[in-house]
C-alpha cells in the first residue's frame, strides 16, 4: 500500500495536530481494497466443513455427493489432502511461534478437538457452489467424552504459567492474614463470559501459488509472524511467502495468529493449482478463530478505618483449549494500581475441549479490571467513602508489586480533571437517590490501566532529490491511522512538509514491523522512524561536509536543525535537494534494523528499573429503568494519561472505540457455549450483541498530554487502555443508581429485577 | 441461469446468473464492485448496504434476480457531502463498515424527508437520538459512532433539503 499525503501548506511540527486520515478518501469512496477484493483470473472459491462434535474421531467421511455437484473442483479431507508440516511449538527464542493458534494439523488427522474444527474444504468455481457442496459432505464420528463446561470445570483449575513478558502474579506480605485482621473488607466473586472480536471484516484469504512462491492477500495484525509460520508449515523459505495486507477491516487481536482459514486456503490453492479465495462466514469466524477466555475471579480487599488498603487478593480461573491457547493476564493490572503492603495475585486455568482462547483487546486487563475496580467501589460503599477519595488515598508512589518506580504516573491528575468535568461533585452519594421519571440515574468511576511496551520494528527512509521522503515499513493498518501518525513523525524528524512524505505499509516485501498487538505498534515504529531519520541526517551531513564551500562543513549533527527540507545552523544551512545535487545523488537511503537480542536485553533491564503504563479514569453515568431494568449509558468521560498524543483526531477515535467495546462487555456481549456439546450457540451478529448506534451516547475523551520520559516522543500505545475499567465503571454506576452490585457480566436487565 | 440487467452506478450491466446468487455476491464477485462489504451475510451488520432505486437495502439479503431492471448505487457511485464529512469527523477507523454507513445514511435521510417515522420520532426534528435509532442497522465494531452521527448531523443540518 502506498499513500501520498494530501497537499497542504502546513509546516512542522505535525506531532500533536489532528491531521485527517491519509487513507480517509479511499475509505469513504469504496477504493480501499480489502483482502477478499483482489481478483485473479481462474480464481476458485473455497468453503469449510466444520465438525459437529467436540471430541472424537471421524469414523467415515463421504464426499461423493459433494464431488458430484457440477463445478466442484476438489473436496479435500484427511483422506486426500496434502499434509502440512505440524505447527511449531511455542518458544521464547522465536516469538513467531506465538502464531501457532492450535496444534491441530488440519485435514491431516481424523481427530476432532473442538466443535467447529474444519474437517474438509470444498473448492469450486463459485462461492455458491462451494458452500452448497460443503453442506453435502457427510460425516460420521466416533465420539469421545469431552470436557466443555467452564463453570463445571473451574473448581479443577491448576496454576497457570504467566504469558511471556506480561507478569500477572505477585506475593508480598501476608495477604490472607491482613484481610482477616482488617476492620473493613470486601470479598467478592465475579464471573465474565467468553467474548469474540467480531471485526466487521470476516477473515478472508486469497491464496496464489506460483511454483513454490506463495502470495496471500490476508488481513493480518502481524505479517512477520504469519509469514514465518506459513513458510514452516509449507516447507518453503520465508522469502517465498508474500503477504499483502494494506487494509485490515478491524482485528482487535483476532487477526494476529494463523487460524485454520489461512492455512487451508493456501493448502487448497496448492492442491488444486488454482488461486483460491476462502472467505469465512460469520459463523465460520466463531468456529475457527478463538476469542477471550471466560473467567471467574475473586477479589478481596482489606482496609483500615481511614481507608488505607492493607490487603489485596485477586485470583482468577480462565480456560485454554486442549490444543492451544495461553494465559491472559487477568490479575496483571492489580500489580500496579494500589499501594497495599500485603498482596496475593495468582491465576489458575482449565484445559477444555474447545478452540484455543486468544488475544482480544486488553487480554486479561479488560476483565481483570472489572473485578478489581468493582471491588474497590464496593469497599468505598462499605466504608461510606467517596470512591475517588478512596483511590486517591491509595495511589502508590512506586509499583506496589515489584517496587520499581513509575516512569510516569498521573492518575491523581486524571481523576481530578475528570471529576471536575464530569460534575462528580453533584453526585448524591446515596444509592438510588436520583430519579428522572422512571429512570434511576447513577454515576460510577473506575481506573483504566494497560502496560506500555515496544517490540523491534525496521524502518527504511529514502530521501529523493525532489525533497520527498518515502517511509517503508510493513506495519499494519486496522483503523488506528498508522500511516497518518507515522507520516507526521517523519515530517517532524526530517523537517519536511507532511505532503512530501509517502508511507508504504502492509506488505511483507517491506522492512518487518512490530505486530499491531499489545498496543505496541505506534511507539515501536516511531522508534524506528526516529533512528532511521537520525541515520539519514547523519549521512546527509557526511555528504554535505565533503562538498567544498558547503555551509555545513565542520558542523556536528547535534548543532543542526532539520527544517524547511534541509539541515540548518543559525549561520547557514543547505536544503536536502542542494546536498544531494552537490553530491550528484538522486536519492539517499537509511535503513534501521534493530537487533532482537539487544532489544530483549534492554527490555529485561528496563523492566527491573521501572514500570511503564498507560492509565486513565473512566467516568460513567447510567439510567436504569426502575420498572423494566433497562440500562442505558447516558454519559461518558475518560481522562487518560497516555503520554504524548501524536494525533488527537485518531487518538480520540481509538480511545472511544475501546470504551465502546467495554460498554458491550458490560451490558450485552457474551459468547454462549452449549455445556453439553461445546458448540457456540450464538455465532452471529444478530445473537452476539455488539453495541449499535442507539446504545452509544457521546463519549467524551480527554488526555493529560504529558510526555513519558522513557518512550519515543513520550508516547504510550492507546489501542487497549480505553477498554480497561469500562465494565467496572458501568457496574459501579448501576450500583449507585439501583443499590445493586452485579458481579456477573454482562449486566443484563434480568439481573436487576 | 437467468439473464438480468441492472444499472450499477450509472453503467448498464447484464449478467447470466443463478437464482441463488445474492445481490451482494453479484456485485462483488461477478461485477468487481467491491465497495459494498460482506460482514455477516445475514442482514445483521449493514456493511453491504446499497441504494436500490434510491432506497437503502441490505444487498446480502437480496437475490440479484429480484433487482432485474433496477438502478443500484453503491459507494463507488456516491458523490455526496457525507463522504467528506465522514473524513472530517473521523467517522470510521478500519473503513470496512464505512460504505454501508454512508449509503445507509443517504437512504435514511431520504426516508426522514419522506416523513417515515422511527421508534423515537417526535416533533423535535432530526436530532442525534433520531439518527442513532435510524442508523442502528449499521454496526461499527471500531466504535466510530460519535463521528458518524456528527458527520450526518453536520450534513443534514447544513443541507437545505
Amino acid at each position: 500500500m502506498s499513500i501520498q499525503t494530501e497537499t497542504t501548506t502546513d509546516t512542522a511540527p505535525y506531532v500533536g495536530r489532528p491531521v485527517e486520515r491519509l487513507d480517509g478518501p479511499a475509505k469513504v469512496s469504496g477504493q480501499a481494497r480489502f483482502a477478499a477484493e483482489n481478483h485473479y483470473p481462474d480464481m476458485a472459491y473455497a468453503a469449510l466443513v466444520h465438525a459437529t462434535i467436540a471430541r472424537g474421531r471421524i469414523a467415515a467421511i463421504d464426499t461423493a455427493a459433494a464431488c458430484a455437484v457440477p463445478d466442484v473442483i476438489a473436496v479435500l479431507t484427511h483422506e486426500n489432502a496434502p499434509a502440512m508440516i505440524p505447527a511449531p511449538k511455542l518458544s521464547l527464542l522465536d516469538l513467531s511461534t506465538v502464531a501457532s493458534a492450535t496444534s491441530v494439523n488440519y485435514l491431516a488427522t481424523d481427530e476432532v478437538h473442538w466443535n467447529g474444527q474444519p474437517v474438509a474444504v470444498v473448492v469450486a468455481e463459485t462461492w455458491e457452489t462451494a458452500r452448497h457442496a460443503a453442506s453435502l459432505v457427510d460425516l460420521s464420528y466416533e465420539e469421545l467424552p469431552a470436557v466443555v463446561d467452564f463453570a463445571a470445570e473451574a473448581p479443577n483449575a491448576v496454576p497457570e504459567r504467566s504469558m511471556p513478558l506480561m507478569p500477572s502474579k505477585a506475593d508480598k506480605g501476608k495477604a490472607a492474614q491482613a484481610l482477616a485482621d482488617a476492620p473493613f473488607s470486601v470479598d467478592l466473586q465475579f464471573s465474565t463470559p467468553p467474548h469474540n472480536h467480531n471485526a466487521i471484516e470476516p477473515h478472508a484469504t486469497t491464496a496464489v501459488w506460483d511454483g513454490d512462491q506463495l502470495t496471500l492477500h490476508e488481513p493480518a495484525q502481524n505479517i512477520p509472524w504469519l509469514r514465518k509460520h506459513l513458510a514452516k508449515r509449507f516447507g518453503i523459505p520465508e522469502e517465498a511467502v508474500r503477504i499483502i495486507s494494506p487494509f485490515v477491516g478491524g482485528a482487535f487481536g483476532g487477526k494476529s495468529r494463523a487460524w485454520p482459514g489461512v492455512l487451508i486456503a493456501a493448502m487448497a490453492a496448492r492442491a488444486t493449482g488454482r488461486p483460491v479465495r476462502l472467505a469465512l462466514t460469520r459463523a465460520g469466524v466463531y468456529h475457527t478463530v478463538g476469542g477471550r477466555t471466560p473467567s471467574t475471579q475473586r477479589v478481596a480487599l482489606g482496609a483500615d478505618a481511614q481507608g488505607k488498603l492493607t490487603a489485596l487478593i485477586h485470583t482468577s480461573v480462565s480456560r485454554t483449549g486442549r490444543v492451544g491457547g495461553m494465559a491472559e493476564p487477568i490479575t496483571a493490572a492489580s500489580r500496579h494500581l494500589y499501594a497495599v503492603p500485603n498482596i496475593h495475585l495468582s491465576q489458575r486455568s482449565v484445559e477444555l475441549d474447545l478452540l484455543s482462547n486468544t488475544f482480544m483487546r486488553a487480554p486479561g486487563e479488560a476483565i481483570g479490571t472489572f473485578a478489581l475496580e468493582s471491588a474497590v467501589d464496593e469497599l468505598a460503599w462499605r466504608m461510606g467513602m467517596d470512591p475517588i477519595a478512596l483511590r486517591m488515598l491509595n495511589e502508590p508512589d512506586r509499583d506496589p508489586a515489584g517496587g520499581q518506580r513509575f516512569t510516569h504516573r498521573m492518575l491523581r491528575e486524571a481523576y481530578t480533571r475528570g471529576a471536575e468535568n464530569f460534575g462528580w461533585h453533584q453526585r448524591d452519594p446515596r444509592a438510588g437517590a436520583r430519579r428522572d421519571g422512571p429512570w434511576l440515574v447513577g454515576m460510577g468511576v473506575a481506573t483504566a490501566y494497560h502496560p506500555s511496551m515496544r517490540m523491534p520494528a525496521s524502518v527504511t527512509l529514502r530521501l529523493h532529490a525532489d525533497g520527498t521522503v518515502v517511509m517503508r515499513c510493513g506495519m499494519h493498518e486496522m483503523g488506528m491511522g498508522s500511516a497518518t501518525v507515522q507520516a507526521q513523525i517523519v515530517a517532524d524528524e526530517m523537517g519536511v512538509p507532511l505532503a512530501s512524505v509517502h508511507v508504504e505499509y502492509g506488505d511483507s516485501d517491506l522492512p518487518p514491523s512490530a505486530g499491531a498487538i499489545g498496543s505496541v505498534q505506534t511507539a515501536s515504529v516511531a522508534a524506528g522512524v526516529i533512528a532511521a531519520s537520525t541515520m539519514l541526517k547523519r549521512s546527509l551531513l557526511t555528504l554535505a561536509r565533503r562538498a567544498p564551500g558547503s555551509p555545513l562543513r565542520g558542523r556536528k549533527l547535534e548543532d543542526l536543525q532539520a527544517r524547511d527540507s534541509g539541515l540548518h545552523h543559525p549561520d547557514g544551512g543547505q536544503t536536502y535537494a542542494e546536498i544531494l545535487s552537490a553530491a550528484g545523488r538522486d536519492h539517499l537511503e537509511a535503513a534501521f534494523k534493530p537487533s532482537m537480542l539487544g532489544f530483549v536485553a534492554r527490555m529485561a533491564i528496563d523492566s527491573r528499573r521501572w514500570v511503564t503504563g498507560a492509565s486513565g479514569a473512566q467516568f460513567c453515568e447510567v439510567r436504569v429503568n426502575a420498572d423494566t431494568g433497562e440500562i442505558r449509558v447516558s454519559r461518558w468521560l475518560g481522562v487518560f494519561d497516555v503520554g504524548t498524543v501524536i494525533n488527537p483526531r485518531t487518538a480520540a477515535s481509538q480511545l472511544r472505540g475501546g470504551i465502546i467495546m467495554g460498554i458491550g462487555a458490560a451490558l450485552s456481549e457474551q459468547t454462549l457455549i452449549d455445556g453439553r456439546t461445546g458448540r457456540i450457540m450464538n455465532p452471529s451478529l444478530s445473537e452476539y450483541h455488539v453495541p449499535v448506534h442507539a446504545d452509544i451516547p457521546h463519549i467524551d475523551v480527554d488526555w493529560l498530554n504529558e510526555p513519558d520520559p522513557t518512550t519515543p516522543l513520550g508516547m504510550h500505545g492507546i489501542g487497549e487502555v480505553g477498554i480497561t475499567g469500562v465494565a467496572a465503571a458501568v457496574a459501579n454506576a448501576i450500583r449507585h443508581a439501583t443499590g445493586k452490585r452485579v458481579v456477573d457480566l454482562p449486566i443484563t436487565l434480568d439481573k436487576l429485577l | 441461469m437467468t439473464l438480468i440487467r441492472m444499472n450499477v452506478n450509472g453503467s448498464a450491466k447484464s449478467l447470466e446468473i443463478e437464482p441463488r446468487v445474492s445481490l451482494l455476491d453479484a456485485l462483488r464477485e461477478r461485477l468487481g464492485v467491491t465497495g459494498p462489504k460482506k460482514g455477516c451475510d445475514q442482514g445483521a451488520c449493514g456493511a453491504c448496504t446499497v441504494l436500490a432505486d434510491g432506497r437503502r437495502i441490505n444487498a446480502c439479503l437480496a437475490l440479484a434476480i429480484q433487482y432485474d431492471g433496477c438502478q443500484i448505487t453503491t459507494i463507488e457511485g456516491v458523490d455526496h457531502p457525507l463522504q467528506e464529512a465522514f473524513v472530517r469527523h473521523d467517522g470510521f477507523q478500519c473503513g470496512y463498515c464505512t460504505p454501508g454507513q454512508i449509503c445507509s445514511a443517504i437512504g435514511m435521510l431520504s426516508e426522514y424527508e419522506a416523513g417515515m417515522p422511527s421508534a423515537v420520532t417526535d416533533s423535535g426534528g432530526l436530532g442525534e437520538a433520531e439518527i442513532r435509532e435510524r442508523m442502528s442497522g449499521n454496526v461499527c465494531r471500531c466504535g466510530a459512532y460519535n463521528g458518524i452521527v456528527g458527520a450526518i448531523m453536520d450534513v443534514a443540518g447544513s443541507d437545505a433539503r
